[in-house]
């Protein structure tokens, strides 16, 4: 009797046959909770300096509810017809994917081009990252949320090309579910923003 | 169902209709409530509508995690949830410790006044 056969009793020593791509979802999520860290450590920044607005102006004369309600329902309804984009590809609708995904897409860019008109309005105004600290902070976890969305919209582009060429194969459906997490993530972290920074900043 | 073969594949997910919809309806309450309840200032005691919106979006988190993101301890032989619940306490001491400490160094710096008057 070898040690080989020994060990093998009692240890599993054959690799086994993984099916392509089987462990990207896991590897795509473990990467998301790592974001969540980097969301964690801007959320505690905020936490620490949003009180500080160096004589400048401050959350109550800044944000206005109405917009951030209107963006918060943009990113909702994104995340819907994301989910409707998925199920159309569980049903191996192409075309029902494609029409979903340029939905998603378009409430995508428009939360987008929300978020710049209010940056944009901030900057005018006088407000900007380098106004205070509580600022400096806004911008960064906001705009890094933004920049997420940002990334999240041109590789949702590129899919729809993918799709397009290539159809519903399984890379494909891999990639879509990996972005389905990305997109309903940055959903999760926008809770946080609109409760932290929007609505209890207009409590203060 | 061909292309959804093997057991811990990304397509483990059993997304249906049913679940968005449930997501977005209980979202759609979720988000519209401590909204209108900062808007309209309908508690008069600004800490209590905090912890009550606080309370709002711990549970649109939830409700996102299992309709959205089919967050269970099923996919994935439980791998994922564990990673996330490992985060959740990174996050939870992160933020926490950092606003105890910041508060307290915060509180301790404030100028002391030395005329008696504390």
């Amino acid at each position: 009797m070898s040690t080989a056969n020994l060990t093998g009793q009692y240890y599993d020593l054959h690799e086994h046959e993984h099916p392509d791509g089987y462990s990207t979802t896991l590897g795509f999520w473990i990467y998301l909770m790592s974001d969540c860290l980097i969301f964690g450590m801007l959320f505690a920044t905020y936490a620490v300096l949003g009180g500080n607005y160096a004589g400048g102006p401050g959350p109550k004369d800044l944000f206005d509810l109405n917009l951030v309600a209107i963006n918060t329902s943009m990113l909702l309804f994104s995340s819907i017809t994301y989910g409707f984009a998925m199920i159309a590809m569980q049903k191996g609708s192409k075309q029902g994917l494609i029409g979903w995904l340029i939905l998603t897409l378009a409430f995508g860019l428009t939360f987008l081009g929300i978020e710049l008109y209010e940056f944009h309005h901030l900057i005018e105004e006088g407000a900007g990252p380098q106004r205070s600290a509580f600022l400096s902070a806004f911008f960064t976890l906001v705009g890094t949320h933004g920049l997420h969305v940002t990334f999240g919209s041109i590789w949702l582009v590129t899919l729809l090309f993918q799709v397009g060429k290539h159809g519903l194969t399984a890379a494909n459906q891999r990639r879509l579910s990996c972005l389905s997490l990305f997109w309903h993530f940055l959903d999760v972290v926008w809770i946080g923003v609109f409760t932290f920074v929007y609505l209890m900043g207009a409590l203060r | 169902m061909a292309d959804h073969s093997h057991g811990h594949d990304a397509s483990a997910f059993h997304a249906t209709t049913k679940d968005y919809v449930i997501g977005f309806a209980l979202s759609v309450i979720l988000t519209a409530i401590p909204f209108w309840l900062v808007m309209s200032g309908a508690i008069a005691d600004k800490q209590t509508t905090g912890m009550i919106i606080i309370a709002f979006a711990a549970v649109q988190i939830v409700v996102h995690m299992i309709y959205f993101l089919h967050m269970s301890g099923k996919i994935e032989g439980g791998w994922n949830l564990m990673a996330m619940l490992f985060t959740i306490l990174l996050v939870g001491i992160v933020l926490s410790g950092t606003v105890w400490v910041m508060y307290h160094l915060n509180a301790n710096m404030m100028p002391v006044k030395m005329d008696g008057m504390g």
